[in-house]
């Protein structure tokens, strides 16, 4: 056995390899976006990234229809998009041995929600397991097909950002053999999901809950670790380090899958405490099914149910206060929040969205950073598409002038995410909103991933590139007009026009993404600010990039210079100064 | 048990390679025979914001986040954001602090300061603060990609590991172009000595 470091991620990847995974599918999500990135290194895979998470899931499914194992990972938000093949597949099973992993985000680091994917396991009523490092992500991930394929069910591995992103030592094994050749099978009480035979399946779901509780008490995913005294803790994933670091003579109990729950097994343990404390993050997903049970423990009413655990926030929470710091900062210290990059094909859109007060239902992407200052042009941010059909829906309600005002805004990425149907819905009912598409050329914020408009595989190979032109204009948009979004005049110009058309117009603002990894983003001399020319109006620093630094001792009143380092001469800067201070440095 | 981790605190601003750095150093505590734990946040943060990594190895590690007040060194990429971790740092425990200024959007927007004498507060703090010239040695390594690199040498001589087992855990992790300039900026960092100490 070889042993060697992975993150959480590059486990399960190798856990999937080692099940004999044979297709995976994914949409990029942090922290999920890696398991895909580095199945696809493994030549047995099918590994590919699909518009949405729905779709992945349901490729996963058919996969699985044809008698081969197959995955499907995301993050928590995108198990809402893909809630609907989850629910009914949970009703037909498996053929081959199907598993879906969702990462959840507590802390919200890169989320705009954290919510406990646990519930999805109780709600769908299928099993769901959760690792507490590497090791046991690469051997869930291993054990989670086999319960698949013998209890007839899809199966749900819960991580989340650290245990994905988090690295520790992993023993690598060999891969399992023997698994049955795919192939076609026809078993149409099982696998089409007419009433009549979902009326038989439910209850097979209902019964395989049951006998998956029952045969869970004695595994050994689900461990007793005895400790001294009275003081019991039961606990479950990344809780269950926390719980090691904070009891560390307490016993133990530690879950390896968290639905269903080995009620049993839980029974036996707490007649052994007299104190009983249940730590996990997020809901009091475990804590609620054993106060059903009438066992009475410590559990939300002492620890946080927001944000993530933290071993100092288990132990502040025990004693009422947190321990104090040896050392303290005695100054105020200036934030630094993260930033649209220099050269963002992004940021010239918004600095004229803001210019021309538009009000700017927006989503998710690189781009909702530019709800912060000193942008502060996106207006509303609730989930992927949404930037599109909430723009719709406000246009409904307003006046006349005000809704001339509503621009919705999304990235290519979304757009083909979900965003299309948005724009459907939009035409269909004759919205006069404007909507812009940020058309960067990548799925930018989780890494530059590619999708179905960049014309590449996730493997890297040439494949298809869909035409966002032509999409919109099958849907019945008739105003359409692209344009270079360093350009700041045209841009103006297209955003004012279309935001005075009555009817459905879409603007696409077309640049690659400075981090794709193709060479396709232009990168110039960086410019230069000739110092004799600024008189410090900070025009320039309006428009929040993060290559122009103000220099306060320059001058009488300050003076704007470019950090070299970072410029990559968009110009767009240049475009804003009215005094013509920069240039090129070429 | 839980004493006899040792925590290594990471701080710097996305894009400046800690990553790269936090691997090597897990690789080589590994290859060392130790337990290893990392943990960091990747995704919005990258975006030019702050940037922490957790560094944990011991003979066995649960939490792969260091508590809160416990970590034994406090190793920073850029002075402001070493300066904004400092309580992070256990009574007792080391600086080894990149003498690299990165302005932040507020202080780029001339709506904050950046403080000037962050070497001074954290050598008061802590005497025998190492500040290094992470440039400086980049730049004599041939590469100035390679300042992460040359931290983690000035990192290496506080850490009880062979010389051999750090080039072991480089070549597993640097890829092979660049191998040989990250060697050298290692070596470097490895014979920095602080002109504050």
């Amino acid at each position: 056995m070889k042993q060697t470091i992975l993150s959480g991620n590059e486990a399960i990847a190798r856990g999937a390899f080692e099940a004999g995974v044979k297709v995976a599918s994914a949409y990029p999500g942090t922290p999920s976006t890696e398991i895909l990135e580095n199945v696809v290194q493994y030549k047995e895979i099918d590994a590919s990234w699909a518009p949405n998470e729905k779709v992945a899931l349901e490729v996963a499914i058919g996969a699985c229809f044809g008698g081969a194992r197959a995955l499907a990972t995301m993050k928590h938000v995108g198990l809402n998009v893909a809630a609907d093949p989850l629910f009914t597949q949970s009703y037909i099973g498996v053929r081959g041995g199907l598993v879906i992993v969702v990462a959840d985000d507590p802390e919200m680091h890169s989320s705009q929600d954290e919510q406990d994917s646990r519930n999805y396991a109780k709600f769908a009523k299928v099993p769901m397991f959760e690792p507490a490092d590497s090791e046991e992500a690469r051997l869930f991930t291993r054990l989670a097909y086999e319960v698949s394929e013998q209890f007839d069910t899809p199966v749900l591995l819960r991580s989340n950002t650290r245990i994905s992103h988090g690295k520790s030592v992993v023993n690598l094994d060999d891969p399992v053999s023997g698994l049955p050749e795919p192939g076609l099978e026809r078993n149409p009480t099982k696998f089409v999901m007419l009433p009549a035979h979902a009326r038989q399946r439910h209850p097979v779901v209902e019964q395989r809950i049951k006998d998956l509780e029952k045969w869970s008490c004695d595994q050994p995913f689900n461990r007793i670790e005895d400790g001294e005294g009275e003081v019991g803790v039961i606990t479950s994933g990344i809780a269950y380090q926390y719980a090691k670091e904070v009891f560390p003579k307490a016993h133990i109990l530690k879950l390896g899958m968290v639905h269903p729950l080995p009620k049993d097994l839980i029974r036996s343990f707490a007649e052994r405490c007299k104190t009983l404390y249940v730590l996990e993050e997020l809901d009091p997903f475990i804590e609620e099914q054993i106060r059903a049970m009438g066992i009475s423990v410590i559990g939300k009413d002492v620890f946080p149910i927001c944000g993530e655990l933290t071993p100092g926030r288990v132990k502040a929470a025990l004693s009422g206060e947190p321990d104090p710091a040896a050392y303290e900062v005695e100054a105020e210290l200036p934030n630094r929040p993260p930033n649209m990059c220099p050269g963002c094909s992004h940021r010239g859109v918004f600095f004229q969205l803001k210019q021309l007060g538009a009000y700017v239902t927006g989503d998710i992407g690189c781009y909702t950073l530019a709800a912060l200052p000193p942008l502060s042009a996106l207006d509303s941010c609730v989930c992927m598409g949404a930037g599109i059909s909430n723009a719709t829906g406000l246009c409904k309600v307003l006046g006349p002038e005000e809704r001339q005002k509503v621009v919705g805004v999304m990235g290519d990425s979304t757009f083909l995410h979900t965003g299309i149907n948005s724009l459907m819905d939009l035409v269909y009912n004759q919205s006069p909103a404007t909507v812009v598409i940020l058309d960067n050329r990548a799925t930018g914020m989780t890494g530059r991933q590619d999708n179905p408009a960049t014309g590449f595989t996730l493997g890297g190979d040439v494949t298809n590139a869909v035409d966002i032109e032509t999409i919109c204009r099958a849907l019945g948009v008739k105003d359409i007009q692209v344009i270079d979004p360093y350009d700041l005049e045209l841009t103006r110009n297209a955003l004012k026009k279309a935001m005075a058309t009555p009817e459905p117009s879409v603007v696409i603002a077309r640049r690659t993404c400075m981090l794709e990894r193709r060479g396709g983003a232009e990168r110039k001399a960086p410019l230069v600010v000739e110092a004799d020319k600024c008189v410090a109006c900070k025009a320039c620093l309006k428009i929040g990039c993060p290559a122009i630094e103000w220099n306060a001792e320059a001058g009488e009143k300050g003076k704007a210079v470019v950090n070299q380092m970072l410029c990559v001469g968009c110009e767009v800067c240049r475009q804003v100064c009215k005094f013509d201070a920069f240039r090129s440095s070429k | 048990m839980a004493n006899q981790v040792t925590n290594i605190f990471l701080a710097g601003v996305g894009g400046q390679g800690t990553l790269l750095a936090s691997e090597v150093l897990s690789e080589a505590l590994m290859l060392a025979g130790h337990d290893v734990k990392k943990s960091e946040i990747h995704g919005m943060s990258q975006r030019g914001g702050s940037v922490t990594s957790h560094v944990r190895f011991g003979p066995k590690v649960y939490s792969p986040i260091i508590p809160e007040g416990e970590a034994d060194i406090l190793f920073g990429f850029e002075l402001l954001e070493t300066y904004r971790y400092l309580p992070w740092l256990k009574k007792g425990g080391k600086i080894i602090a990149n003498d690299l200024k990165i302005i932040p959007a507020p202080v780029a927007m001339g709506q904050a300061e950046y403080l000037g004498d962050i070497p001074e507060r954290l050598c008061a703090a802590v005497p025998g603060a190492k500040i290094v010239n992470g440039m400086e040695l980049a730049r004599q390594a041939g590469n100035l990609r390679t300042v992460n690199i040359a931290l983690v040498g000035a990192l290496s001589k506080e850490l009880d590991i062979p010389e051999e087992t750090w080039q072991q855990a480089m070549r597993n992790q640097v890829p092979e172009r660049f191998l040989a300039e990250n060697l050298k900026a290692f070596e470097l960092g490895r014979q920095f000595k602080s002109p504050l100490t």
